[in-house]
């Protein structure tokens, strides 16, 4: 039973640290919430989706092997979505760039979160999508607990993309950019910094992560919906702040913390309140740290 | 371009609205008010404007607590949902009135704000914000699962409605009015509170909050005071929507509902009186006036959200009523903003 949680709810944490790692990037940089995230996910799930309908349609899906299957539907849906990200940063939050209330870029978000919302519904229809159960259905048993091959795959495809992320931002000449624009992007854009393009790719990450995030839900869970981007996003931003928004290894861990959290909660004591714990624990966690767990506290300029 | 004669008219309007007096001001527009729902062509559209004042009533308390005092609340439908569910199980399991569930209910809501208020003061801008989310959604949650208090999912049904001297309130005709009492009352208590002295410190507070403090103004006191007087008027307006729609449902509570009542300060503009009104009748009956186009309405509504953002950021209020005052301290910022 422990172990068994346990490892349901790394697969869990996994998901919701990717997706929360859209979430610390973007505020990291603009210090906005960027509420259509979840919806980012949720398209992210569909571009896999359609990606092997296409498959489907042209017969390919018989002739590819599966592994390169779900590589190019992986690598298909992040680079859609990218763009999508990018679409979305351009049309919504570039205009408000100047605009000193926070809340008025947050609605523009929300008015987005619905648009797409909208849009998913129209196009691929508001019922549960049934995606291709084609990982095999293959376990291990260990210690009484079934560890099933989509739970290592989910895991360790986290693990490769979050390394990869590291590595980008500690170690590139890309990553320093963002960083010092996360600093104070004013300073940067006159070290020679292009602002603008820095802010498009970082939105153009995140929301590539939160596809493949969209990938794995759907594989895992093997449906897509509508609106399945808005409890994910709510949950990932959670994790975001549990861990320390901004803090890229705080939303990894925040994305764990959350997954467990919540599993166990729902293995113990009851699933109907399984929502309910991660609301709990990020209360009380906040309560004892109020800026997260790898947070830092920043005082107050006067 | 049309656009800018457009916006010159309606400048012209606004400014001509602006210089009347506020009380001519509100004297007119519920003059307005109370003739509509004899000139509504159905009972349909009374039902609608019911709907816009109760959402009215949530903006203005959110707009104490966002608009005032500057403090962002994810989760201010929880007020309006403990209010609800004041009124359905206290009035299905003990029989008590409208009227003295009305007092009981805001004491709850006003209890339940100073418990998470007193929490969640601790902790400043986003991680205050996520906070009040959290205890949104619980509540909701604990809506779907207390089954014995709540009836879970399913909701509880028949509540009975409200009467006044032997006056049962029945259709939305006779519940317009006090729905419009509900506002007026709103607006009235809105109006005073934020010429009051803590008015004043909330201002002061959300402008500067260190400088605030170091003219002596108590921050923890007085956020939490302008949180219970937003949970009261959320509460009582809570009460009123129970005893309306006779049904109350977890569903009704959820997150989007308190991003929707945000979204009606921000559009409306935050910190004014008008702007919350004004919001809140916009975005209800801007998915009325996108009726005709059926599927797509959402998605324009959605697409006119982001539009009404760029276009008027700082809220309709905002839009037509250029703050001269703050105009250097805005240009000020913009400068290293601008274009990079």
């Amino acid at each position: 039973m422990f172990l068994q949680q346990l490892v349901n709810g790394v697969t869990l944490g996994s998901v919701y640290a990717l997706i929360a790692l859209g979430y610390t990037m973007v505020y990291g940089i603009l210090e906005l919430i960027n509420f259509a995230h979840g919806e980012i996910f949720m398209m992210g799930s569909f571009f896999g989706l359609l990606f092997w309908w296409i498959l489907e349609m042209t017969g390919l899906s018989k002739v590819i092997p599966i592994p390169l299957a779900i590589f190019l539907m992986f690598i298909f849906s992040m680079i859609a979505t990218a763009f999508l990200g990018a679409l979305l940063e351009f049309i919504a939050y570039r205009p408000l760039r100047s605009v000193t209330n926070r809340l008025i870029p947050l609605i523009s978000a929300l008015g987005a979160s619905i648009f797409l919302q909208n849009f998913a519904m129209l196009t691929f229809g508001s019922t549960n999508r049934v995606y291709p159960a084609i990982f095999p259905d293959v376990g291990w048993n260990l210690f009484h607990a079934r560890i099933s091959l989509i739970q290592i795959f989910i895991f360790i495809t986290c693990i490769l993309i979050m390394a990869g992320l590291t590595v980008l931002v500690n170690k590139t000449k890309l990553g320093r950019s963002m960083r010092a624009v996360a600093q104070d992007y004013v300073t940067a854009s006159l070290m020679g910094i292009r602002v603008n393009r820095i802010i498009t790719i970082t939105f153009m990450i995140g929301s590539s992560l939160a596809a493949a995030a969209g990938v794995m839900y759907g594989m895992y869970y093997g449906v897509a919906k509508f609106d399945m981007g808005y409890l994910a996003g709510l949950k990932a931003f959670t994790a975001a702040v549990l861990g320390g928004i901004g803090n890229i290894p705080g939303a990894m861990l925040g994305g764990f913390c959350l997954g467990i959290i919540e599993s166990f909660g729902a293995g113990y004591i009851s699933s109907e309140y399984k929502d309910m714990f991660a609301f709990l624990m990020l209360l009380f966690i906040l309560l004892l740290r109020p800026s997260g767990l790898l947070g830092q506290q920043v005082p107050d300029k006067v | 371009m049309m656009n800018i004669r457009f916006r010159r008219r309606i400048k012209n309007v606004a400014r001509f609205w602006n210089n009347l007096d506020m009380r001519l001001k509100w004297g007119i527009l519920f003059v307005i008010a109370i003739v509509y729902p004899f000139l509504a062509s159905s009972q349909y559209y009374v039902h609608i404007m019911n709907l816009a004042f109760i959402y009215v009533v949530l903006s203005l308390g959110l707009n104490i607590v966002c608009g005032l005092a500057g403090l962002l609340d994810l989760g201010f439908i929880a007020f309006y949902a403990v209010g609800a569910y004041t009124y359905a199980i206290l009035s299905i399991k003990l029989g008590l009135s409208f009227w003295e569930i009305l007092p009981i209910a805001c004491l709850t809501t006003a209890l339940f704000g100073l418990l998470v208020g007193s929490a969640a003061f601790r902790l400043r801008g986003d991680y205050f914000a996520i906070v009040t989310m959290g205890y949104g959604e619980i509540i909701r949650i604990l809506a779907n699962n207390l089954t014995f208090l709540t009836n879970g999912p399913i909701g509880i049904a028949g509540i009975p409605r409200p009467t006044l001297f032997g006056f049962k309130f029945e259709d939305p005709f006779q519940y317009y009015f006090l729905a419009l009492s509900f506002v007026a009352i709103s607006i009235f208590l809105t109006y005073r509170f934020q010429a009051s002295r803590i008015g004043r410190a909330l201002e002061a507070i959300r402008e500067d909050e260190i400088a605030a403090v170091s003219m002596g103004v108590n921050l923890k006191n007085f956020k939490l005071i302008s949180f219970i007087i937003g949970a009261m008027l959320g509460g009582s307006i809570g009460v009123f929507f129970a005893s309306y729609a006779t049904f109350v449902s977890p569903e009704s509570f959820s997150f989007m509902e308190s991003v929707m009542v945000l979204a009606m300060v921000v559009i409306g503009g935050m910190g004014t009186i008008e702007g919350p009104v004004i919001g809140a009748l916009i975005l209800v009956f801007l998915p009325e006036a996108l009726r005709s186009l059926s599927d797509y309405r959402m998605l324009i509504f959605g697409a006119l959200m982001v539009f009404m953002m760029i276009v008027m950021p700082k809220g309709f209020m905002g839009w037509i009523k250029p703050r001269r005052i703050l105009k250097v301290a805005e240009e000020e910022n913009s400068f290293v903003t601008r274009d990079f």
